[in-house]
């Protein structure tokens, strides 16, 4: 009977979802540009600023759609001729990439050994290394100077390598882990088999699989890098040495009577120019790096 | 039986792991154990900088330190409001980026993008965004007419408290909806649909089913988010200084002053113990819940 | 002297691991064992205990006059093939099949050599530049096979091979494979739980359960002779009729009738009478154990028809009946013959087989061989 009857009553049923439907349309649509102007807009206003001259800048009411006079490149031309901000740029990514490759080349080897070595004690190594992620760095920050003082590492690039290879350690033996769980078995006994050995193995037959879940982990170690200031700050003094966070903010203690917001806006979008362009590109990675690091681990 | 094939993979596998953990003791362990030794001695300007044992001496005079008690009460303020208002928006913007709408993949990337971007420098930017003469914030306001003159955002002790919650959850909030989301995934839809034909109405899936199931996702996103906040640094010295007078001075930024502006060794190191503990603490309880969680989710299937 | 031989190999109190009992055996040359058993029988531990894969807790693996027990996979001078087949990814099929003569420093215009005459018995000279990812099942499944064969191993392993390919081609590849390793004078250790590939492909089954090996025996002797009330129920499908009853000492008591025991043994108070459905037939005048009994479900199988029948008597028993599906039979009550010859007895208790060891091997087969014609469902 029911069956019967079913084709009759949905029509009016099927209009009022319809008109269900199109409003909720409306909302989502209107959350959609809300998510996205709540991301976006600090940045876009910094970005502007960086394009005005000084007048604009400092007009009252503030100038949101400057006419063709009201915009210089000024402040770019200051931070590279005024200021040593290649320098920067390279202490930054120097740091940064060796940084993350020695955390590939440390951390792939202990993940794939927590993975599959069934360790006497990996429990216990696998929970450190979880709570240590949680570890803000103030917590290390008076035991890492001294060591840098000790070994006389202050003004020289490993008193930063070292300590964010550290950081990122446990990030990529979590994201790593999670990844080496999910191979099939089977391809590691073959290998075994076949007469490869542990690091035969790892090089010949897992790396190349491991590339997409590198990447992935290699994204997130270089973003942790790059961003890092309390290291930075401390052990870094020399301005030739320096990254850019710790260069940038403290642009505007330069001169006390005028904070140039014109080079500070165009600094700051050039520091984060290079990390915008990682979201762009490896959006996809980086929320999956994310949610493995913290989630299944 | 010394080398078997197990004695074997278990030799390779502490070779594996030793430089992993040789590194982590270096800059984890190390630190942190060192500052529980220092925290006996008092090492400081007064003593010459050479450490002088003094038992609990330090942590007898963080009990009467003003300015620790307000660094403490300042970061409580800032952790819990941000953690708050960052899991609320942050579960609205998962719920949002979980519909399935055109150019999904390009809202994704846009809403994590302020997650990616050095502290340091969003710092700056929400301190222009918040500047008392030429900030937008007051100028919207005056445009709209709320206020009449331009308010010392940064120069008000509760302002710039406010402040610098709000650059905080812009910039973690993403953080927490990237988590949010993934669990929200990997909730079947046949959930809802069977609950929907049972005749729920949205309200009541996201009541009954979907908050239940992401308690998890929650809760760690919630320990995460807690334990950069509670150790928040660069936000804080960057947009205000930890000013004005003291009003957004935290714990990290404590520990930072006594030791490198007033050389304080000794005492900067308890203060780090204590942070450290208190930390554990919190850990141990999320722990404990999450634990409890997965059991009654085990139950129930 | 055997190839291979395990000597009182255990594994147990391993988390992860299926725990193997005590399990002894050799393989000759040009032998073909197949480890049998239910999932969790163990079967896939024994083999990876013989690849090295696993450590054993106790005994033994000896590879010809070599002890192994000690030795990592790569030196045993084994090959496998897995049930995913494993193939590298991210090599093509040659470099596959070349990896591990490669690592054994062979010269690569013998690699060449040694890859032409396997491969072309398995028809793959044409997929050599192709990457695992671009092959079918079947493919992939030929290369598997061609890695290990090129090896030349001193022993042959091989893991559920045909369990990942569908209905049809599993049939053909078990031909190809049957006559692959009839080739080959190395011994061969295959793991399967179909029993079907066991009895086609093996001179010798080892049929597991729990760890424990159950019976090894060749494949007939193990339809025919089956060791224990296990080895019964698993082997041979529709399952062979087991019917626990009491025994007065000379006879079994089903009902009002009494079954004579053959003499040989002294029998227990329980014992359990094993008979095939497809012995079980209607009765013709003259037959010695006929029953009579009610049809309650009938199962066309095509070629048969596979009769429920309720036995008379009030402990509710049932026997089933495979007839051929040209037999007819009256609609409801059914007279069935259960004829001396083809039935099996065990005790009850231990599930250990009743029988008069006495007897030689060679009236068995032959006993046994006009039955196993009569029907060559397994």
């Amino acid at each position: 009977m029911t069956t019967v009857q079913q084709p009759v009553q949905p029509q009016p049923k099927a209009e009022a979802r319809e008109t269900h439907f199109s409003s909720k349309r409306v909302l989502l649509t209107i959350a959609v540009i809300l998510v996205v102007l709540f991301s976006l807009a600090p940045i876009l206003w910094q970005l502007l600023t960086s394009f005005k001259t000084n007048q604009a800048i400092s007009a009252v009411p503030n100038v949101y759609f400057p006419r063709p006079d009201q915009l210089t490149w000024q402040h770019y031309v200051e931070l590279f001729q005024r200021r040593p901000f290649l320098n920067y740029m390279f202490n930054s990514a120097f740091v940064a990439v060796t940084s993350t490759l020695l955390c590939l080349a440390i951390g792939t080897p202990a993940a794939y050994a927590l993975a599959r070595l069934r360790l006497k004690g990996e429990r216990i190594i696998l929970g450190l290394i979880l709570i240590v992620t949680l570890f803000p760095y103030i917590l290390l920050f008076l035991g890492l100077l001294e060591i840098v003082r000790a070994a006389g590492l202050a003004n020289n690039y490993l008193a930063l390598i070292i300590p964010y290879t550290a950081i990122n350690i446990p990030l990529t033996v979590l994201v790593m882990r999670s990844f080496f769980l999910q191979l099939p078995r089977d391809l590691e006994d073959s290998a075994k088999v076949d007469g490869y050995n542990t690091w035969q193995m790892l090089t010949q037959i897992l790396l190349p699989m491991t590339v997409p879940a590198l990447v992935t982990t290699g994204i997130l170690a270089f973003i942790f890098a790059w961003n890092e200031y309390i290291f930075a700050l401390t052990f870094i003094t020399r301005e030739t040495m320096k990254t850019i966070p710790v260069a940038v903010a403290q642009l505007g203690g330069a001169t006390l009577f005028e904070i140039p917001y014109g080079p500070i806006a165009a600094a700051t979008v050039v520091g984060t120019l290079p990390l915008v362009l990682l979201v762009l590109f490896f959006q996809r990675r980086i929320v999956q790096g994310l949610t493995s690091g913290a989630v299944k681990g | 039986m010394a080398d078997t094939i197990r004695a074997r993979e278990q030799r390779t596998g502490w070779i594996l792991i030793a430089p992993a953990l040789l590194v982590l003791a270096l800059v984890y362990a190390y630190p942190i154990l060192r500052s529980f030794w220092l925290s006996l001695f008092t090492q400081n300007l007064g003593t010459g900088l050479e450490p002088v044992f003094s038992g609990l001496d330090n942590y007898a005079r963080m009990f009467q330190d003003g300015r620790f008690w307000q660094s403490i009460f300042n970061t409580s303020v800032f952790t819990f409001s941000a953690i708050i208002l960052e899991l609320i928006l942050g579960m609205g913007i998962a719920l949002v980026l979980d519909q399935s709408i055109r150019g999904r993949g390009l809202v994704r990337t846009i809403a994590i993008i302020p997650w990616a971007l050095p502290t340091a420098l969003i710092a700056l930017t929400w301190a222009w965004i918040f500047n008392d003469q030429f900030g937008v914030v007051n100028d919207l306001l005056l445009r709209l007419g709320l206020i009449d003159v331009g308010i010392n955002w940064l120069g008000n002790p509760t302002l710039a408290m406010v402040s610098a919650i709000v650059a905080d959850v812009w910039k973690t909030t993403s953080f927490v909806a990237i988590l949010l989301l993934a669990g929200l995934q990997s909730i079947s839809q046949d959930l809802y649909e069977a609950h929907s034909i049972d005749g729920a109405t949205p309200w009541q899936s996201f009541r009954q089913i979907t908050l239940p199931l992401l308690m998890p996702q929650i809760v760690i996103a919630l320990l995460f988010r807690f334990a950069q906040s509670f150790g928040i640094f660069d936000l804080i010295q960057v947009m205000t200084g930890g000013g004005p007078g003291g009003a957004t001075e935290v714990v990290s930024l404590y520990v930072y002053s006594s030791i490198m502006r007033y050389l304080d060794f000794g005492y900067g190191a308890a203060l780090v113990v204590v942070t450290f503990l208190v930390l554990i603490l919190v850990v141990a309880i999320a722990a404990l819940v999450i634990s409890r969680l997965r059991t009654s989710a085990g139950e129930k299937l | 002297m055997a190839k291979l031989e395990l000597q009182n190999l255990n594994k147990t109190y391993s988390p992860k691991v299926i725990p193997v009992k005590d399990v002894s055996l050799t393989v000759d040359n040009g032998e073909f064992l197949t480890l049998l058993g239910p999932s969790g029988c163990g079967k896939s531990t024994t083999l990876r205990l013989i690849a090295g894969l696993e450590q054993p807790t106790r005994g033994k693996v000896f590879i010809g006059d070599r002890d192994v027990t000690n030795l990592p996979p790569g030196k045993r001078d084994i090959s496998m093939v897995f049930q995913s087949y494993a193939l590298y990814p991210h090599m093509t099929v040659y470099d596959n099949i070349a990896s591990g003569l490669k690592l054994q420093h062979m010269s690569s215009n013998e690699i060449r050599e040694r890859i032409r005459e396997s491969s072309g018995a398995l028809g793959l000279e044409e997929l050599m530049g192709r990457k695992p990812g671009q092959l079918s099942g079947g493919q992939r499944q030929r290369v598997a096979l061609a890695r290990a064969l090129v090896r030349r191993p001193e022993v042959f392993l091989l893991d559920e091979p045909l369990s990942n390919l569908d209905a049809l081609l599993r049939e053909q590849v078990r031909a190809e494979l049957k006559q692959l390793f009839e080739a080959q004078n190395t011994p061969v250790v295959y793991v399967t739980h179909d029993q079907t590939e066991a009895m086609t492909l093996s001179t010798k089954v080892a049929v597991l359960n729990r760890g424990d090996v159950q019976q090894l025996d060749p494949p007939q002797r193990i339809y025919t002779h089956p060791a224990n009330m296990f080895v019964a129920g698993f082997i041979g499908s529709p399952q062979m009729n087991l019917l626990h009853l009491k025994s007065d000492g000379k006879n079994a008591v089903l009902g009002d009738y009494r079954i004579p025991l053959p003499g040989g043994f002294t029998s227990p108070p329980d014992v359990t009478l094993g008979i095939r459905p497809e012995h079980v037939r209607l009765a013709q005048p003259g037959d010695a154990h006929s029953f009579q009994g009610r049809v309650f479900l009938v199962e066309n199988l095509g070629m048969s028809n596979l009769l429920s029948v309720q036995l008379p008597g009030s402990e509710n028993r049932t026997i089933r009946s495979l007839l051929p599906a040209d037999r007819p039979w009256s609609q409801e009550d059914v007279t069935l013959a259960l004829p001396p010859d083809a039935i099996h007895w065990f005790n009850t208790e231990t599930g250990e087989r009743l029988s008069n060891n006495t007897r030689p091997l060679v009236s068995n087969t032959a006993n046994s061989t006009p039955l196993a014609d009569s029907n060559p469902r397994l």
